[in-house]
């Protein structure tokens, strides 16, 4: 899994609209900065590698945590309406122009605090008298989602061209994250936050189960179920506010970590956090080569090839 | 000190209340049997006392330990529980049975060391599943599902082992073999057994006391001959019965009459008086 990543990470470095061959690669390294191979790998695409793992994982993560915690299948990262707090964040901050004003920075962090606001929404509605209700928490999550996208139409069909299109440029979601905090903090945010899940993994495997069988292995589920929740829910925002709105790989790559690795959380989430990663750098990768030098929106791929993939194995294996 | 004590139980759903009143203590090595019709709030004292659910009022000890302090992977070590509808899973015989070595993991240890993977085996083997034990449990039949969750009770290695109907819809082959095996493990590992029981003549057959609920409320508490007489047994369930002896066991036995049959029993206790 970490050569396939590895190998994943040697393509997308060596492919782009200018090719730079992998021995290249080392040459430019003992060349150091100045040269054109240099630049364009270090500051171009290892930072787009980076933010690909770092996303991809999380998603894909996050993906696994939710799926495993409500028992359906059907559930991804957005479904709870994370995202689109995110985005309603990011609308009202393109519109209200507020990224002028401090910095570069309020961009991602309007959909992080968008993020956020969803989470805490969700969790007092639904963690009433200390206990979570998952069905619950399912449906309002649902129509949270709904609303957000709503008030972002709103924004939209209120907005002036330029802004709209910014907005659906960011709702597309992209890796081109120019800027190295953000990365970094993302990064490190997403490897604490897979550190956090892998303490449960034990307690998913239990309430693959339902939540009595849990409580009776000795799992406390309420526990378990609220820093299971919080951390899914910050995975998704972190890497909704990095990268904007990509579809898919939080739904799919589980599946098939599932499918071809094992159902056993101890080793799926790892497994998924290392496949989301390959995967959306791989659609990044084919994502910025096909038309070059334009660029197509990741998610396209990541929907088309995923989904398409998925269909495949689906007929392959007949598990369902 | 009692192995665990209930003392003034009360608790319910949603303010109703469900259970009143508990009392009783069961000892190391106790086999009691619930019974009592439907609704009487059977499952729900199992439900207490393996902390799904808090009581309303009075309390649960656990070895003179009240329960509510008892943290839940402590007390997953004592009790174990085998419930009424197993969960479907795709897990294998033997990785199923695992899940029952959770409690026993250490903060940072996250795969199963010598000692787990023994005490699956052990368990498989008390149970008689070994030979299943690569098998996905989807793929198995109720009977050989309702002694993997046997197994997987005793891969907890418990004090007390709680079962909700272990004998509900299983051929009589795999009544008794079920029955025969908690029996079994009651008498030789010394294990405390709690099950709830339908059957009225299966319950008679294999516990050694039987506690009688209705309407959330203890109604009798003792050997099966004590609490087997028509009289209470019409009461509680609102049947007419007549009442036997297995000649071999000497255990009384149930024997259940329809509304035609009912026409013959006036006849014989007319012909009796």
């Amino acid at each position: 899994m970490s050569m396939l990543l590895l190998c994943a990470a040697a393509v997308s470095l060596c492919i782009g609209s200018a090719a730079v061959p992998l021995k290249n690669i080392f040459a430019s390294l003992s060349e150091g900065k100045g040269s054109a191979a240099y630049s364009i790998i270090f500051d171009i695409r290892l930072p787009r590698i980076i933010l690909g793992l770092a996303v991809g994982g999380a998603l894909a993560l996050a993906g696994v945590i939710l799926q495993g915690l409500f028992r359906n299948p059907l559930v991804e990262p957005y479904t709870l309406g994370i995202s689109g707090g995110a985005a309603l964040g990011v609308s009202l901050n393109i519109v209200f122009k507020l990224y002028r004003t401090p910095g570069v920075l309020t961009l991602p962090l309007s959909g992080f605090l968008g993020a956020l606001l969803i989470i805490f929404l969700l969790y007092l509605i639904n963690a009433r008298k200390g206990s979570l209700k998952l069905y619950g928490l399912l449906l309002n999550g649902v129509m949270i989602s709904f609303i957000s996208s709503s008030l972002v139409m709103l924004i939209m069909s209120l907005s002036r061209a330029e802004d709209m299109h910014g907005i659906i440029f960011w709702i597309m979601g992209s890796l081109d994250e120019p800027n190295w905090p953000i990365i970094k903090v993302t990064a490190i945010a997403v490897i604490v936050l897979l550190t956090v899940s892998y303490l449960f993994c034990l307690d998913l495997n239990a309430l693959n189960l339902g939540e009595e069988e849990a409580r009776h292995l000795g799992v406390p589920v309420e526990r378990s179920k609220k820093i299971l929740f919080v951390t899914a829910s910050l995975l998704a925002g972190f890497s909704v506010a990095a990268a904007g709105m990509i579809g898919f790989v939080g739904l799919v790559v589980p599946h098939f970590v599932r499918i071809f690795v094992s159902r056993d959380h101890r080793i799926l989430l790892p497994a998924s956090f290392l496949a989301g990663g390959i995967f959306l750098i791989l659609c990044d990768t084919i994502a910025r080569t096909v038309i070059a030098p334009m660029e197509l929106p990741v998610g396209v791929i990541t929907g088309i090839l995923g989904g398409g993939l998925f269909i495949y194995a689906l007929a392959k294996r007949k598990v369902f | 000190m009692s192995l665990l004590e209930v003392s003034g139980l009360d608790c319910g759903y949603a303010g109703r209340s469900v259970l009143c009143g508990i009392d009783f203590r069961m000892e190391k090595g106790d086999l009691l049997g619930v019974i009592g019709p439907n609704g009487s709030g059977k499952t729900t004292l199992l439900r207490v006392i393996s902390q799904v659910i808090p009581p309303l009022k009075g309390g649960i000890a656990l070895e003179g330990r009240p329960l509510r302090i008892v943290r839940p992977k402590e007390l997953a070590k004592s009790i174990s529980v085998v419930s009424q509808n197993p969960p479907a899973s795709e897990l294998t015989v033997e990785e199923f049975v695992l899940l029952g070595r959770t409690p026993h993991y250490s903060l940072l240890q996250f795969f199963e060391t010598k000692k787990d993977l023994g005490a699956a085996r052990r368990a498989m083997e008390l149970t008689g599943i070994v030979r299943f034990k690569d098998r996905p449990l989807d793929k198995m039949s109720g009977g050989e599902r309702q002694l993997v969750l046997i197994a997987r009770a005793l891969a907890q290695e418990p004090k007390i082992l709680l079962l909700d109907e272990p004998t509900a819809h299983l051929d009589i082959t795999h009544q008794v073999t079920v029955l025969d095996l908690i029996r079994r493990l009651n008498k030789e590992l010394g294990l405390a057994v709690l099950m709830v029981m339908h059957d009225l003549n299966l319950a008679a057959t294999y516990c050694r006391k039987l506690i009688m609920i209705d309407a959330g409320r203890i109604r009798k508490f003792g050997y099966p001959h004590e609490i087997f007489n028509y009289r209470d047994i019409e009461e509680v369930y609102r049947t007419e019965v007549l009442i036997e002896r297995n000649p071999i066991s000497l255990k009384p036995c149930i024997m259940l009459l329809s509304e035609e049959d009912k026409g013959g029993l006036r006849w014989k206790t007319r012909q009796k008086d």
